[in-house]
C-alpha cells in the first residue's frame, strides 16, 4: 500500500485508482450498501427517500423553467403562459413543478408525523430531527416565495398578507417590511428578489439535507418498535432489502403524482391565480397554499396582531424543542397506548385547522380552529410532559429480530454474513 | 477564542499578545461587519423607487358621498368627499369607545374630505368601500374582505383584528380642490 | 405485524392525500353560491379530447359577439390552426384587423393587415379605454377564463345561460343585470347571447342558444388549455407504464425480502 492511499477494495482497476485517492466509492459502499438497517421497517420509511427524490424533481425542473421565466412585474405573467403555450413540453415542467411542491408536502408531512407517531426525535436523534426542522422551514420559505413568482392575484396577495407578519415586530417591524419589499409595496423589486432566494434556498436545502443524512448514519435509523438493534440478528444492510422496498414506494409515489399533473393539474391551486396581479383590487377572499393552511388558521386564531404571528411561529419553533418536552423513555407509539390516543388526537387537530385555514375568517370556524389551536400546543406543552411520568408503557420486546420471527421461519443466519454482490 | 489559543507563557509577554489578538480579532469583525452592511442596504429601496414619492390629485370631480382610490408609491389611497351624516356619525363617537382613539378632527384637514392610505393596517388587504356596491362594514365605513376588520366613515378601526387605524398620508391642500400627497 | 403495519402505514398516507385535498377543495368552493347544472363536454374524463367542430364555432361566436368586448391577448392568429383550420383560413382571418406596427424607415408608425403570428386583436387599447366604454365595469381578458373562475367551462356555461329577471325584493343597480351565477347576481355584462340565430353557422348547426353557448365554453376551454389532449394521453400511457413498473418493482422486492420473511 502506497502511503496516504486509502486502501480500496474495488475489483476494477480504474475504479480502484480512482476510490485509493479519493473513496466516494468505498463510502457509498458503506452508506448506502452494507449500511446495517433495522430489518423490520414499515412503507412509513419511504418517505424520507421520496423526499430526496422529490428535491431533485424539484431543482431539475426549477432550472429548466428559470430559462423561459422572466422575472419582472409586467411580463412575469405572461412568461409562464409562454411556458404553458409555446415552450416544448413546458405545460409539463411547469405543473411538474407546481404539483411537485405539493407533493413535497405531503411527504414531508407523512415523513415528519412518522416521526411523531415512532419517536424517531428522542435521544440520541434530537439533532437529527432539529434539522429536518430546519429543512422544513427553508421548504416553507422556498414554497411561498415560488408561489409569488407567476404573479398571479393570489400571488400578490399571498406575499403583502405574509411580509406583513412582519409589521406586527414591535419598532423595527415597519421598517423591516420597507426592508423585505424594496420598497412601498410588493412591487417589482420584491419579485426580483424573491426569484433570486427562491433559485438559492433548495440548494441550501440541499446542504442541510446532506447533514440530516450525514446525522441519521451516525445514530442510525429509528424503527417501528423504538427499540435499538441488539446485534446483526436485528438488521439487514440496506441494499438490496431497502433499495428495493423504496422502489416500490418510490413507484406508488410517481403514479399519485401523475395523476395530479396529467388529470388534475390545477385542483390543488386557486383560479385566482390565472388573473394577473392587480395591486388595487384585493381577491374577496384570500387563501394560501393547501400546504400553509394550518399554520394560517392559527394565525387567524387570535385576535391580536402580535399574538396571533408569534403563535403561527410558535407552532414551529416548539417542534425543536420537542425531544425535550417528551419525557417518556419509550419511543414508539405502539407501546404508549395513552399517548398514541392524544397523538392523533393531534392529527386530527392538524386536519381540523388545514380545513379552518381555508375557511372564510367567520363563525363557527374561528371558534373551531381556537379550540384545534389550543389543543395544538397543549399536546407539546402539557400532555406530552405529564404522560411521560403517568403513563404506563407497554411492555417492549427484548430485541428487533424476536417480534419479527414470531410465528416466522428460523433465523436467517446467512442473510447477515452473505457478501454484498452489488455496489 | 485568544484564550484556548495562547498556551502557558510568561505572566507578562502572554498578557500582551492576548491582548494583541483580541484588538485583531475585534478589528477583523469590524470589517467584517463593514463589508455585510452594503449587502444589507441594498435590499432597501434604491433611488429611483424613493423618486417617486409624491402625487397630486384633482378633487373637483368627486361628488359628495363617492370616492376615489389615487394611487401614491404604489399604495391606493382613498380620498372619500363625506356627506354631513357620515361626518356626524364619525364625530358622535365617544373615544373610549375605540381601539386606536383618535378624534375625527385630527384625522382630517377638511372635515368633508377625508384622505388615508387605503391599506388595512392587519395584513395590507385593500379595504372594500369604495364603490357604491361595496359592503361597507357595520360602522358604514370601509370592510376588509381578508380577515373581517372593520372601519368607520373616519376610518377607524372598530371590529376584527386590525390594530390601529387606517394610516393618514402626509398631504397638503394646494387649492381648495387640489391635493398634493407625499 | 408487518403486513399490518404495512396497511396501517398506506392507510394513514391515502389519509393525508386526502386531507390535503379535501383541504383545498372547500377553499375554493367557497365562493359560488348556486349549484351550477351539470353540462356533458367532450373535453372531460381521463381520455377528453376537443370537439374541434364544436370549437371552430366557438372561435366563430367570440369573434362576432364576444370580441366586441373581450381580449384575448394571450392567443395568436396561427394556434386556430390547432382547431383544425387551414393555413389560408388563419391568414385570412388574421387579415381582417388591423395591427400597429413600427418604426418604418422614416420613424413613423403604421398600421397592416394582421399575420397568423399576430396576438388575437384587443378590442380597447387599455383598462381605462375598457372601464370608459363599459359603464367603469372591466370586460376581463378571457384567455384562461375556464381557468381562472370555479367551475371553469361549467361556471361559463352557467354565466351565458343564467340570466333572467330579478326575483322580487331585489333592485338592481344602474346599468347591471341579474344573473343567478354570477357571484353577487349583479354583473354589467347584459345577456350576449339571447337569441336563436344569432351568429350564422357555416357548418349547417342549428345555432339556437344552447349550442352557440356550449361552443364557446368549448372554444374557451381549448383557448385556456390548448395542451389538455397531449397532457391527457401522456398521463394514460404514464399511469400504465407505472402499474406495469409497480409489479415488477414489488416482484423484486419479494424476491430479495423472501429469505428475511
Amino acid at each position: 500500500m502506497a502511503s496516504g492511499l486509502h486502501e480500496s477494495d474495488v475489483a476494477n482497476p480504474v475504479l480502484r485508482w480512482i476510490d485509493a485517492r479519493l473513496p466516494i466509492i468505498s463510502m457509498m459502499q458503506k452508506e448506502y450498501g452494507t449500511f446495517p438497517t433495522p430489518r423490520n421497517f414499515n412503507y412509513f420509511w419511504n418517505f424520507g427517500a421520496l423526499a430526496m427524490v422529490n428535491l431533485l424533481i424539484m431543482i431539475a425542473t426549477g432550472v429548466f423553467l428559470a430559462m423561459n421565466y422572466t422575472p419582472h412585474t409586467s411580463m412575469a405573467f405572461d412568461s409562464v403562459e409562454r411556458i404553458m403555450r409555446d415552450v416544448n413540453f413546458g405545460w409539463l415542467l411547469r405543473y411538474v413543478h407546481a404539483n411537485g411542491a405539493s407533493m413535497f408536502f405531503i411527504v414531508v408531512y407523512i415523513h415528519i408525523w412518522r416521526g411523531l407517531y415512532y419517536g424517531s426525535y428522542k435521544a440520541p436523534r434530537e439533532l437529527l430531527w432539529m434539522l429536518g426542522v430546519v429543512i422544513f422551514l427553508l421548504m416553507m420559505a422556498t414554497a411561498f416565495m415560488g408561489y409569488v413568482l407567476p404573479w398571479g392575484q393570489m400571488s400578490f396577495w399571498g406575499a403583502t398578507v405574509i411580509t406583513n407578519l412582519f409589521s406586527a415586530l414591535p419598532l423595527v417591524g415597519p421598517d423591516i417590511v420597507t426592508w423585505l419589499w424594496g420598497g412601498f409595496s410588493v412591487d417589482n423589486p420584491t419579485l426580483n428578489r424573491f426569484f433570486s432566494l427562491h433559485y438559492l434556498l433548495p440548494f441550501v436545502i440541499f446542504g442541510v439535507v446532506f447533514l440530516h443524512v450525514a446525522a441519521l448514519h451516525i445514530t442510525g435509523s429509528n424503527n417501528p418498535l423504538g427499540i435499538d438493534p441488539k446485534g446483526p440478528q436485528d438488521t439487514v444492510p440496506f441494499h438490496p432489502y431497502y433499495t428495493a422496498k423504496d422502489s416500490v414506494g418510490l413507484v406508488a409515489y410517481f403514479a399519485v403524482f401523475a395523476i395530479l399533473v396529467f388529470f388534475f393539474p390545477n385542483m390543488l391551486g386557486h383560479p385566482d391565480n390565472y388573473i394577473p396581479a392587480n395591486p388595487l383590487v384585493t381577491p374577496a377572499h384570500i387563501v394560501p397554499e393547501w400546504y400553509f393552511l394550518p399554520f394560517y388558521a392559527i394565525l387567524r386564531a387570535v385576535p391580536d396582531k402580535l399574538g396571533g404571528v408569534a403563535l403561527m411561529f410558535g407552532s414551529i419553533a416548539i417542534l425543536f424543542v420537542l425531544p425535550w418536552l417528551d419525557t417518556s423513555p419509550v419511543r414508539s407509539m405502539r407501546f404508549r397506548p395513552v399517548a398514541r390516543i392524544f397523538l392523533f388526537l393531534w392529527l386530527i387537530a392538524f386536519f381540523v385547522l388545514l380545513y379552518c385555514g381555508g375557511k372564510p375568517p367567520e363563525e363557527p370556524f374561528v371558534t373551531i380552529a381556537r379550540v384545534a389551536s389550543a389543543y395544538y400546543f397543549l399536546y407539546f406543552l402539557v400532555i406530552l410532559p405529564l404522560l411521560g411520568r403517568l403513563e404506563r408503557p407497554l411492555p417492549l420486546p427484548e430485541s428487533i429480530a424476536r417480534p419479527v420471527l414470531r410465528g416466522g421461519g428460523p433465523l436467517p443466519a446467512g442473510a447477515m454474513s452473505k457478501p454484498m454482490e452489488k455496489a | 477564542m485568544a484564550d484556548s489559543m495562547a498556551p502557558a507563557a510568561p505572566e507578562d509577554g502572554g498578557t500582551r499578545r492576548d491582548f494583541l489578538q483580541l484588538v485583531t480579532a475585534s478589528f477583523a469583525a469590524v470589517g467584517v461587519g463593514a463589508l455585510v452592511w452594503p449587502f444589507i442596504s441594498s435590499m432597501n429601496p434604491a433611488r429611483d423607487v424613493l423618486a417617486l414619492s409624491t402625487t397630486e390629485v384633482d378633487l373637483s370631480p368627486i361628488a359628495v358621498g363617492s370616492a376615489i382610490t389615487a394611487v401614491w408609491r404604489g399604495k391606493p389611497i382613498f380620498i372619500r368627499h363625506r356627506t354631513q351624516k357620515e361626518i356626524d356619525e364619525a364625530r358622535a363617537v365617544p373615544l373610549d369607545q375605540l381601539r386606536d382613539p383618535q378624534t375625527d378632527q385630527s384625522r382630517v384637514k377638511k372635515a368633508e374630505w377625508l384622505v388615508m392610505v387605503g391599506i388595512c393596517t392587519h395584513l395590507g388587504c385593500v379595504p372594500l368601500g369604495q364603490k357604491p356596491t361595496d359592503p361597507k362594514g357595520p360602522f358604514d365605513g370601509w370592510f376588509c374582505p381578508c380577515h373581517g376588520s372593520a372601519y368607520d366613515s373616519s376610518g377607524r378601526i372598530r371590529q376584527g383584528p386590525a390594530p390601529t387605524n387606517l394610516a393618514i398620508p402626509d398631504y397638503a391642500f394646494e387649492s381648495d380642490t387640489k391635493i398634493r400627497i407625499g | 405485524m408487518p403486513v399490518k403495519a404495512t396497511l396501517k402505514a398506506i392507510a394513514v398516507a391515502a389519509g393525508l392525500l386526502a386531507g390535503a385535498g379535501l383541504g383545498a377543495l372547500p377553499a375554493r368552493a367557497a365562493g359560488g353560491e348556486t349549484a351550477l347544472p351539470h353540462v356533458n363536454f367532450s373535453f372531460d374524463g381521463l381520455f377528453g379530447h376537443f370537439d374541434r367542430a364544436s370549437a371552430q364555432r366557438g372561435f366563430q361566436v367570440y369573434k362576432e359577439v364576444c370580441s366586441n368586448c373581450h381580449s384575448m391577448h394571450l392567443l395568436s392568429y396561427r394556434n386556430l390552426r390547432e382547431l383544425g383550420l387551414s393555413e389560408a383560413q388563419v391568414r385570412g382571418i388574421a387579415a381582417t384587423v388591423q395591427v400597429k406596427d413600427g418604426p418604418n424607415d422614416e420613424g413613423e408608425m403604421f398600421e397592416r393587415p394582421g399575420r397568423p403570428s399576430d396576438r388575437f386583436h384587443s378590442p380597447f387599447p387599455n383598462e381605462q379605454a375598457a372601464r370608459a366604454a363599459n359603464n367603469g365595469a372591466l370586460p376581463p381578458d378571457l384567455s384562461l377564463i375556464t381557468k381562472a373562475r370555479e367551475g371553469g367551462a361549467q361556471y361559463v356555461h352557467a354565466l351565458l345561460t343564467g340570466y333572467e329577471d330579478p326575483p322580487a325584493g331585489v333592485t338592481l343597480m344602474p346599468g347591471m343585470n341579474y344573473n343567478k351565477y354570477f357571484p353577487g347576481h349583479q354583473i354589467a355584462m347584459a345577456q350576449p347571447l339571447s337569441a336563436e340565430g344569432q351568429v350564422e353557422y357555416t357548418d349547417g348547426t342549428k345555432p339556437t342558444v344552447e349550442q352557440m353557448v356550449e361552443d364557446v365554453a368549448q372554444f374557451l376551454t381549448w383557448a385556456a388549455e390548448p395542451e389538455l389532449e397531449q397532457r391527457k394521453a401522456m398521463g394514460v400511457k404514464m399511469v400504465l407504464f407505472l402499474v406495469i413498473l409497480g409489479g415488477l418493482a414489488y416482484a423484486v422486492k419479494r424476491k430479495v425480502w423472501a429469505d428475511v420473511h
